[in-house]
């Protein structure tokens, strides 16, 4: 499994372009991931590939495309230092696993990664990088599978009031 | 989980929300008056694919009984504020990143993915995190031409990208209630260029006018609490603010228009839900004074953020004026800020625009560059062919 990285402020645009918004199928929308900006990636991501990044990935558009996009391309996993709040949340729904980590800055493009999720750690060129779970509530999404999956067996939520 | 006051769904994100609706088991939908539906990302249909989500989108409002505003109303964000569809204190979700604009209405508003919302179409609620806020507050009376546009500028540029993730950002200050309803709206739109969650300003009689004159509502008060606690103040004085732009390729990038004068652009847009409204483009309309045309080789776009609002710069001959300059003023969308329908951009090209976004590849070609700025300064560099400070004009 190796790494694919990215620096900080990658945003939804560069994970799909617009033009490609009108696709929904994970497979067909991962041809096109990263086009523009980083076109090798799609060429030549393989399964269970990790996106290591810096800061702020995601941020921008709410599109869901991004995480399909990298769903598609068999990405299950994406480490940053920190994620923009639309596509963390979008990431937990679809089943694309958010994890945090401070220590992506010594991780290299194309290093061998391994990723232990119970653990809460994942190993990198004999480096062992502790990664922050996803917190409460949450991970009861991650467990499910994503949101869909959650909300299949619900037949009504609780809501708090407002007032 | 928290109980959903409305949501809004468009044509990009929306069909894919009704498809996870449909996944989760659901047959009906929790309101179907409190679900908004419009079409304004790729329209008219700019492929086959695109006129076939609105068929979709279009079938689903019918079955379910949801009004749909369709395509002829505008874009989403102006569109729910115009028509009274947001209020103070309401929570309100809608599949795009700018539905935090709604704060303007002293809303919590803000933006989620489509399985969030095939998630609140069934049950009418959703899971959140509560967020701390940044007390911004603004003091001080703009210069000439400087506005709305250059505070929210500056505050990207300061705040950083992601300097309010998770947060919501309060607008507060002097300068702030004495702006008018156009100008919060774009402060507030622009929220999310800092990761914030919502962007609010807490609502005051301009609030209560504008959402009473839509919506049959008594006011009320709601403000900060006196002993709240802000993750953090910010305080910023607008009196000697210069006018702002953003360079490539993103939106935290920000100078003094005088850093970057003198830089050709290929295209100018004047539009968006960022700078679409009436004001925004009397503000363009009023640097291109009695000018005959616009530079050479510049192509300007000009955009109304929705019919109302296009039907007002028409009667007010400003429609009349662009097009005499030289502009192609096109129907009340998204437009180039989408950066699939139309107005695209090809490598080596450079855009000036009034909208929100400048990442890479935003405006089409990847090798393109995306610069934002104010309706004033785009008018100004749209009349020299360069970036302009419109105090000069």
């Amino acid at each position: 499994m190796r790494v694919w990285k990215f620096g900080d402020d990658i945003d939804t645009d560069a994970i799909i372009p617009g033009r490609f918004l009108t696709i929904y199928d994970p497979a067909e929308l991962s041809k096109h991931a990263f086009e523009g900006t980083r076109d090798e990636f799609a060429k030549e991501v393989r399964d269970g590939d990790v996106v290591v990044a810096g800061s702020n990935f995601g941020c921008g558009s709410s599109r869901e495309h991004a995480p399909l996009a990298l769903l598609g391309a068999g990405v299950k996993v994406v480490v940053a230092k920190s994620f923009a709040r639309i596509f963390y949340r979008n990431a937990v729904n679809t089943g694309l696993l958010p994890l945090i980590s401070a220590g992506t800055d010594s991780i290299r493009d194309g290093d061998a990664v391994t990723v232990n999720i119970a653990g809460g750690y994942i190993d990198v060129n004999g480096e062992r990088l502790p990664v922050e779970p996803v917190p409460g509530f949450m991970k009861e999404i991650v467990d499910a599978g994503g949101l869909v999956a959650y909300a299949k067996d619900l037949d009504e939520v609780k809501t708090c009031s407002t007032e | 989980m928290a109980p959903v006051d409305a949501a809004m769904i468009h044509d990009i994100t929306g069909p894919l929300a009704v498809r996870v609706f449909r996944e989760m088991g659901g047959e009906r939908v929790y309101d179907p008056e409190r679900i908004i539906m419009l079409f304004d990302h790729q329209v008219p249909a700019d492929s086959i694919p695109a006129a076939e989500n609105h068929v979709f989108m279009r079938q689903f409002a019918e079955e379910q009984g949801i009004y749909n505003y369709d395509l002829i109303e505008g874009v989403c964000h102006q569109v729910v504020m115009e028509k009274g569809r947001a209020a103070p204190g309401e929570i309100i979700v809608g599949t795009d990143s700018h539905t935090c604009t709604y704060g303007a209405a002293g809303a919590f508003a803000t933006g989620i993915g489509s399985t969030d919302m095939g998630f609140v179409l069934k049950f009418g609620a959703l899971y959140f995190r509560v967020p701390e806020s940044i007390l911004v507050e603004v003091e001080g009376a703009f210069g000439k031409r400087v506005g709305a546009k250059d505070l929210i500028l500056s505050l990207a540029g300061d705040i950083g990208a992601d300097g309010a993730t998770y947060m919501a950002l309060e607008f507060t200050g002097d300068a702030m209630h004495d702006m008018n309803m156009a100008g919060r709206m774009t402060c507030a739109n622009m929220a999310i260029e800092m990761g914030a969650k919502a962007g609010i300003v807490a609502p005051d009689a301009a609030t209560w006018d504008y959402v009473t004159a839509r919506r049959d509502i008594e006011p009320f008060t709601l403000e900060g609490d006196a002993d709240a606690v802000y993750a953090g103040r910010r305080h910023y004085d607008v009196t000697d603010l210069a006018p702002q732009v953003a360079v490539p390729h993103n939106v935290d990038n920000v100078v003094d228009v005088t850093k970057v004068a003198g830089t050709k652009v290929d295209q100018v847009f004047i539009g968006s839900c960022t700078n679409g409204r009436y004001e925004d483009l009397a503000e363009a309309a009023e640097v291109l004074g009695n000018a005959d045309r616009f530079a050479d080789g510049v192509r300007v776009i000009v955009i109304p953020a929705s019919r109302t609002e296009y039907l007002k710069a028409l009667r007010g001959g400003l429609i009349e004026r662009f097009v005499e300059a030289g502009a192609l003023v096109e129907a009340p969308c998204c437009g180039p800020c989408m950066g699939g329908a139309f107005g695209l951009l090809a490598p080596g090209e450079v855009s000036l625009s009034t909208s929100n976004r400048n990442f890479r590849g935003r405006q089409g070609s990847a090798q393109a560059s995306v610069y934002l700025s104010s309706p004033a300064t785009a008018a100004a560099s749209a009349l020299y062919g360069e970036i302009t400070d419109p105090r000069e004009v």
